[in-house]
């Protein structure tokens, strides 16, 4: 437990240390690029909370990340830039649609629900695709960044970032707390055993439901931060790959465990942008890693430095 | 207290349960038995809201549960404890009892004080393993725990849902002589305190604890009876005990 | 609009969900029977479509071009299974899943090294070019009744070795209860071979014959793929007669969708609304019959659970 705290203590001097140092080192590509590691580290940690800690596998949770970033692209499409309109309006949509999905979903299991999720999430895609209006295929640009009444300047790159990084450690914090209250217990217990679960009494369906839409909610956020961090929203944003992506991330650091996911976002996006410095099709090789990684690493990073929580 | 009519299951051409007709009055200890393939764990399984019978009713305490599915039923009071082992395994034998304990304390939608060190749910966990027996392995993941010990976390489970009708198949199943006797020892200690539905194999148990014992032979009820009249049953010895009792 | 053109996209439809029975087939039964999930089975449409493309091409002949696009959509089937699938069977759900996943990204950046990232032309014989008279006085094309005719024996010839032939009733067995059939002492990594090796060559059939029609280019088989999930979920895992009940609803639904909602919409509500809710909603058609369907049925129409 003491080790835990040191590294999270650590790892959070370091996240606060870096846009000074990046700034002083005249590397200032950094802040961005770890500013997205960050956004999208609540995606995968809100991911982690019904798949790792769920069992709920959700090849869709990408349409909340286009469901955050639309909401606050559209609203400025049509003046309202205001970030205090837009980002709770990406938090509710992305709640309500997880709710709709998460209802007819819910009630399958395995082969089913993954494939389900994953028809779900292609057909907001191409809903996104023929919104001509809103760019189609090819997306639309941000109009105007999210505006906070003069509290925070979104075109500040390192304002930005100290929100993001902020907003991670509140998720991190929330997801910790949800998993540790008799809510997540009963949320663990279904994933480890469910038809114990259902001897003792507890009716798991529900519990699933509301965790999917907090994991929706969580994702629209991260969704509405991604959209002023590119300046550019694209249906690309809630494509099975990206889906793909995000249960990597969760993967790769971990599953349910509380430094997981930011962990294995941190890994995946590296991995990235090495991958990319090589060659044009980085993906061949990344391909092959991700099976090699789920063949043969199964408990993720977080795992090498202490056991998971049950 | 709980009152079983005409409950009929098939799959396809097997008629798993036939008919069957079964009571078990407050505060009696009603043991099943039967051989191998009699249907008892399907005759249990929908009993306990598992499985949907294809025909029959099941009443308990006045009201009738038929349709209703398990954690209803739990909710009830009527608890089971399962003839394969089924418990969280990554979980200490304390957890998985305050498991049980959570699921009659009011509703789980709370989402921020930590569940694991709530003293509402763990002091009763404590005291129903204390009852059980496992004062001294609270702490241990029941992934670790021996076999014996398994059974007995089981057992606290089961009780810890405070129950009106206890449901147990097979608590004896894989025990060694020394487990038995602890295991029937416990038995006889909640008799007073439970109505009780057992199904075993252990005959030594079942003529023990038994107030009343039926008889699953194909999915029907030969015979219905007190111990004494069950052993001296002609129909019975001939379908399931021979010479063993 | 008119009867003509009305018939034509049922045409249209029963062709496109013919070409997603054949995808579904192999899907179904490998999800069935192998209780495996393998998202790279879009890939190997992808695969067959561009060795038709090659082969053709190389040889100068569309039957040989075929004949070898097909086996070596097959051989390559078998080799993934050799090598990546065998380490996953008795994964969780989720592990094949990423690990599949991991098999697209690959083939599709493995597909574009080779034959660049833009779509290729994919060719027809002269004899298949052209088109035939319908009854309804409106003319249509003479490959597209040849994708109906081979989709429709090919389903023919599936369902009597499903149901009237030994291997068949193995294959049912297998998806009704698996462990069973291990158990009965049948050789359960041939018998699991054999159905990804069908199943490979199905996809790679529909794939080359996608082809001319539909552009041949990466993450072709993606596209098509999600499709077929929405198809198995109706017609319900491991049964080839729901896979073929659901491909032919889906396809007719989606196609007539796309084809007939705006004007439909148009007579009701506005035509600008139309122009913009029609495309829209033609899109989400068969997603919203999944959920239909799922709401009354949760395991499909004819699942073999």
């Amino acid at each position: 437990m003491k080790l835990r705290l040191v590294l999270w203590g650590l790892g959070i001097a370091l996240l606060v240390a870096l846009p000074p140092l990046a700034i002083a080192l005249g590397q200032t590509y950094y802040i961005d690029l770890v500013r997205r590691v960050l956004i999208l580290s609540i995606a995968a940690i809100s991911l982690n909370l019904i798949l790792g800690y769920g069992g709920l596998v959700s090849f869709g949770h990408a349409a909340y990340l286009g469901i955050g970033a639309y909401s606050a692209g559209i609203m400025a499409f049509y003046g309202v830039s205001s970030g205090w309109l837009q980002w709770p309006l990406a938090v509710g949509a992305s709640a309500l649609v997880a709710a709709a999905i998460g209802a007819v979903s819910i009630r399958t299991s395995g082969i089913y629900f993954i494939m389900i999720t994953l028809a779900f999430t292609q057909m907001l895609y191409y809903l996104g695709i023929s919104l001509a209006e809103f760019g189609g295929d090819d997306g639309m640009r941000l109009k105007a960044r999210s505006q906070f009444s003069g509290l925070i300047d979104l075109g500040n790159p390192v304002a930005f970032y100290y929100l993001a990084l902020a907003l991670m450690l509140l998720s991190v914090f929330l997801v910790y707390r949800i998993v540790n209250s008799r809510f997540g217990m009963v949320l663990r217990a279904a994933k480890s055993n469910d038809p114990r679960t259902r001897a003792i009494g507890f009716s798991p369906y529900f519990y699933r439901l509301a965790a999917f839409v907090l994991a929706g909610a969580m994702c629209g956020l991260a969704g509405a931060l991604y959209a002023n961090h590119t300046n550019y929203i694209t249906p690309g944003l809630m494509s099975w790959q990206q889906s793909g992506d995000l249960m990597f991330m969760v993967i790769l650091g971990g599953m349910a465990s509380t430094a997981g996911p930011v962990i294995g976002t941190f890994a995946l996006l590296v991995i990235e942008e090495v991958l990319k410095g090589w060659t044009e099709y980085w993906q061949v090789v990344l391909g092959p890693l991700l099976v090699l990684s789920v063949v043969f690493f199964k408990r993720g990073l977080a795992g090498m430095f202490y056991k998971p929580d049950a | 207290m709980l009152e079983v009519r005409g409950l009929t299951k098939q799959f396809g051409a097997l008629r798993a349960s036939d008919g069957i007709d079964f009571d078990v009055a407050e505060g009696e200890t009603h043991a099943v038995i039967g051989p191998n393939g009699a249907g008892k764990t399907t005759f249990i399984s929908q009993l306990a809201g598992n499985l949907r019978p294809d025909s029959g009713t099941v009443r308990f305490a006045g009201a009738d549960i038929t349709a209703l599915p398990a954690p209803r039923r739990a909710r009830l009071g009527l608890a089971r404890s399962f003839q394969i082992t089924s418990l969280y395994p990554d979980f200490s034998a304390l957890h998985n009892v305050a498991l049980a304990i959570q699921a009659h304390s009011g509703h789980s939608f709370r989402f921020w004080r930590d569940a694991r060190s709530d003293p509402a749910l763990i002091e009763p966990a404590r005291k129903v393993l204390n009852e059980v027996g496992l004062s001294a392995r609270v702490n241990v993941l029941a992934a670790n725990l021996a076999h014996g010990e398994q059974r007995q976390l089981e057992m606290a489970m089961a009780l810890a849902t405070r129950p009106r009708l206890l449901l147990l198949d097979e608590p004896m199943a894989g025990m060694g002589t020394d487990e038995s006797l602890r295991m029937i020892a416990l038995l006889a200690s909640l008799k007073r305190k439970h109505t009780i539905i057992l199904v075993e194999h252990d005959m030594d148990a079942v003529f023990r604890l038994a107030d009343r014992i039926s008889v699953l032979v194909y999915g029907r009820v030969i015979a219905t009876d007190t111990p004494e009249k069950i052993r001296r049953n002609e129909e019975v010895r001939q379908a399931y005990l021979g010479s063993e009792a | 609009m008119t009867w003509g053109l009305v018939f034509e996209q049922l045409l249209n439809g029963l062709q496109y969900g013919v070409m997603l029975f054949l995808m579904a087939a192999g899907l179904t039964l490998v999800l069935g029977i192998m209780n495996m999930v393998n998202l790279a089975h879009g890939s190997l449409y992808m695969v067959g479509a561009y060795l038709a493309v090659a082969l053709t091409a190389w040889t100068g002949n569309y039957f040989a071009g075929v004949a070898l696009a097909l086996l070596g959509t097959l051989l390559i089937g078998m080799a993934v299974e050799m090598v990546a699938l065998r380490a996953l069977y008795h994964r969780d759900h989720l592990d094949q899943v990423l690990a599949t996943f991991g098999l697209i990204l690959f083939f599709n950046e493995l597909v574009s090294m080779i034959w660049g990232r833009g779509a290729q032309y994919a060719s027809l014989p002269s004899w298949l070019q052209g088109h035939i008279d319908l009854f309804t006085g409106s003319r249509y094309p003479v490959y597209r009744v040849a994708i109906l005719v081979v989709g429709l024996s090919t389903a023919i010839t599936l369902w009597y070795v499903v149901t009237r032939t030994r291997l068949g009733m193995l294959v049912r067995a297998g998806a009704s209860n698996r462990t069973m059939v291990g158990a009965l002492g049948v050789n359960i990594r041939l018998l699991y071979t054999v159905v990804f090796g069908v199943g490979a060559a199905l996809a790679g059939l529909a794939g080359l014959m996608a082809g001319p029609i539909y552009a041949v280019q990466p993450g072709m088989g993606e596209l098509i793929l999600i499709q077929v999930f929405v198809v198995i979920v109706i017609g319900g895992i491991g049964s080839v007669r729901g896979a073929l009940v659901g491909a032919i609803i889906v396809g007719v639904v989606d196609t007539l969708g796309r084809a007939f909602l705006k004007p439909l919409l148009a007579s009701v509500i506005s035509p600008p609304a139309a122009e913009a809710a029609g495309p829209a909603l033609a899109s989400m058609l068969i997603y919203l019959l999944m959920a239909v369907v799922l709401a009354v049925r949760p395991a499909g129409l004819f699942s073999s659970r």
